[in-house]
């Protein structure tokens, strides 16, 4: 089956900083994809690039098994919703619908109609009178009514009260149930992300940490206690993603593919914003270091 | 995609086209009753001999309307360029909308046909129906005014040209700019220079002019220098009046010999002693309106040593040699159909029509006649 978003060396410079570096990707369908990472860590880089509001300074991207925005039917087979979810304010909302009718030939009017109605939205109301957490609902839903493969979502709640996130993210997979989607979406809150995705991508400092489906990466990070103990005595297969130490103690967050038999730890469950956390420090780590023996350099 | 452009683009529509049918509803009242004057008093000056009269008589009919309607047409391209042209890619991108437009199940490259092309169809309608409407309203005064030049930029299919360069203009810029207001300020300021350029310094050289040369005319030479935004003579010098020629653009006239040489101070100077200035401090006033109210001021005496100075400047280069003072002017034919003159029976292959240039080039092209005014002194 095809990946619904490919990428290889994919990277987006910006002058001269790079927004987004070698990022090699395959999401395999059917998944809620949760896009992690700081402000600034090339999120919106990468989505703009997925829907062909970007194009690669290096390196391809293919969604759907074809490039992003290259013909209006790749077009209608994604849907967008972008930061801060644009509408056009002195239009109505049933304007909008109309829109989205009029520019989709897989336009799903019945459906458009009945969530704005159960929206509580005044079909005759200007966007510009929306709430944030209403705009947001009438760009998901025509997102949504389009009737695409793959639903991008830039950062959907972050302008939204937590009531109002809670019944958008709701409101969101109950879409992608009724509509077999694939969704990808961007926060920099992990615990937004935590109760809807079953995919995880982690990216930091403009470079993919770490990629995978949920369960297998929290069935394959530990978080090791025990006495203190240099991380590059661990056996082959135990990657240490962080260490913290202690005069007499050490804590690891490692990654290893077969369980951790060695009695002198104490092994727990990571949480996936322990995970997260854990490489996005990593990453800022590698950044720092890479930064101060450039400083070093000069 | 047109009917999301038409929904967009509407209301603005809407209130420019209303607008348009105001005018028309003035133009419809004012226009039967000039052509009705018209009809009544130019058409039959020929029976009581006095057309000149009646043709000033009216001219003075409607003269406000008649300002009003070439500022209009003048200023709407430049508008519909500012308000339409401008904001139509930059207010996509200002507000971020263009994240939701262009994910849509539309091309950008259609988005954007269809935008520029729709926008900018209606921009040329509004100045080609417009225009229509002024054409048609103004075709009695244009018949009087002989004067196809000055009316150019006002009439037929120039303001369509001037909408869809504004429009252009202001689309690049909103391209270009991302922001709507500079891109806005940008295309007035671009608009405004491209319109001078084209009249003064590309129009002149699209056709070779005419050269036609006339005898000096002591009555109606004066003396004194002008200058302009875009010209100088320079110093005080001899300046030929120009011609009347129906329908011609004059955009120059000098003074010169049969070889082709200028008029120069030295020999003006040794030919006309009397002749008071030469281009020193106090010579004719400069840029000060020349014309006959002024002449009235200048003493007999004065007007006398000038019109001598020119029957002997045109005597002497007449003299002898057969050289001959020339006054050639360089005017482009223009040939409309109907637009031949009504007092003038065509005389031989070349018959100029039209009259004086546009507003701003006429002041370069018509050298002002000086009967000298502050250098009156010396000359008397």
């Amino acid at each position: 089956m095809t990946a619904v978003l490919e990428a290889s060396g994919l990277g987006k410079r910006y002058g001269r900083r790079w927004a987004l570096a070698e990022c090699t990707l395959a999401i395999p369908p059917g998944h809620v994809v949760g896009l992690v990472g700081p402000n600034g860590a090339g999120k919106t880089t990468l989505l703009q690039l997925a829907v062909g509001l970007l194009v690669p300074t290096s390196g391809t991207i293919e969604v759907l098994g074809a490039r992003p925005a290259e013909s209006s039917a790749q077009l209608g087979r994604v849907g967008y919703v972008a930061q801060e979810a644009p509408t056009y304010a002195g239009l109505s909302v049933a304007d909008h619908l109309h829109f989205g009718a009029w520019l989709n030939p897989g336009w799903d009017n019945h459906m458009a109609e009945h969530r704005i109605e159960q929206l509580g939205l005044d079909p005759n109301q200007r966007a510009r009178k929306l709430s944030g957490g209403q705009r947001a609902q009438l760009a998901l839903t025509l997102a949504i009514a389009k009737r695409p493969e793959l639903l991008i979502l830039d950062e959907p709640v972050a302008s939204l009260d937590p009531l109002a996130r809670r019944e958008f993210l709701r409101d969101l997979m109950q879409a992608v149930a009724e509509h077999d989607l694939s969704v990808v979406l961007s926060s920099h809150l992990v615990a937004d992300l935590e109760r809807v995705c079953d995919y995880l991508i982690v990216l930091c400092a403009s470079r993919v940490q770490v990629t995978g489906e949920v369960e297998e990466l929290l069935a394959t990070h530990h978080r090791l206690t025990g006495a203190r103990r240099d991380p590059s005595t661990l056996p082959a297969g135990q990657e240490v993603v962080e260490a913290s130490h202690t005069d007499v103690q050490s804590t690891l967050l490692v990654r290893s593919d077969t369980p951790i038999l060695d009695p002198s730890w104490d092994v727990e469950q990571v949480s996936m914003e322990d995970l997260v956390l854990a490489y996005m420090s990593q990453a800022n780590n590698a950044e720092r270091g890479r930064q101060s023996s450039l400083s070093a350099l000069r | 995609m047109i009917r999301f452009t038409w929904r967009q683009f509407r209301t603005q529509a809407l209130v420019v086209f209303g607008d348009l049918a105001v005018v028309a509803i003035v133009l419809a009242i004012t226009g039967p009753h000039l052509v009705h004057l018209y009809n009544t008093t130019v058409a039959t000056c020929g029976a009581h001999g006095d057309c000149s009269a009646a043709d000033s008589a009216f001219l003075k009919n409607d003269r406000n309307l008649q300002i009003a309607l070439e500022a209009l047409v003048v200023v709407v391209p430049g508008i519909i360029g500012i308000f339409w042209g401008a904001p139509l890619v930059a207010g996509e991108l200002e507000t971020g909308t263009f994240r939701l437009a262009w994910t849509q199940g539309v091309t950008r490259t259609r988005w954007l046909a269809v935008k520029l092309g729709a926008v900018g169809l209606a921009s040329t309608a509004v100045a080609g129906l417009l225009s229509l409407m002024v054409t048609w309203w103004s075709s009695p005064v244009d018949r009087v005014n002989m004067s196809n030049f000055v009316s150019f930029d006002y009439r037929d299919i120039v303001p369509i040209g001037y909408a869809a360069l504004a429009f252009a203009l202001g689309a690049t810029a909103g391209v270009l700019l991302r922001r709507t207001l500079p891109a806005m300020a940008t295309t007035l300021v671009t608009f405004v220079l491209a319109r001078v350029a084209l009249t003064h310094w590309v129009r002149p050289h699209l056709i070779t002019p005419v050269h036609l040369d006339l005898a000096l005319n002591p009555a109606s030479t004066g003396y004194g220098s002008y200058s302009t935004l875009f010209s100088s003579s320079g110093g005080n010098t001899l300046q030929p009046s120009t011609p009347t020629i129906p329908n011609a653009w004059i955009t120059a006239t000098q003074i010169e010999d049969k070889a082709g040489r200028g008029l120069t101070t030295q020999y003006l100077r040794s030919a006309c002693p009397k002749l008071g200035g030469n281009g020193g401090p106090g010579g004719g006033g400069r840029g000060g309106a020349g014309g006959s109210h002024q002449t009235s001021r200048v003493s007999a005496g004065a007007q006398q040593v000038l019109q001598d100075c020119v029957a002997k400047v045109g005597k002497t280069f007449h003299g002898g040699g057969g050289v001959s003072a020339r006054q050639p002017v360089l005017g482009f034919p223009m040939v409309r159909a109907g637009d031949l003159p009504r007092c003038c029976p065509p005389s031989g292959r070349f018959l100029p029509l039209v009259g004086p240039p546009p507003p701003l080039l006429r002041r370069s092209a018509e050298p002002k006649r000086h009967p000298p005014t502050s250098n009156t002194s010396k000359v008397g």
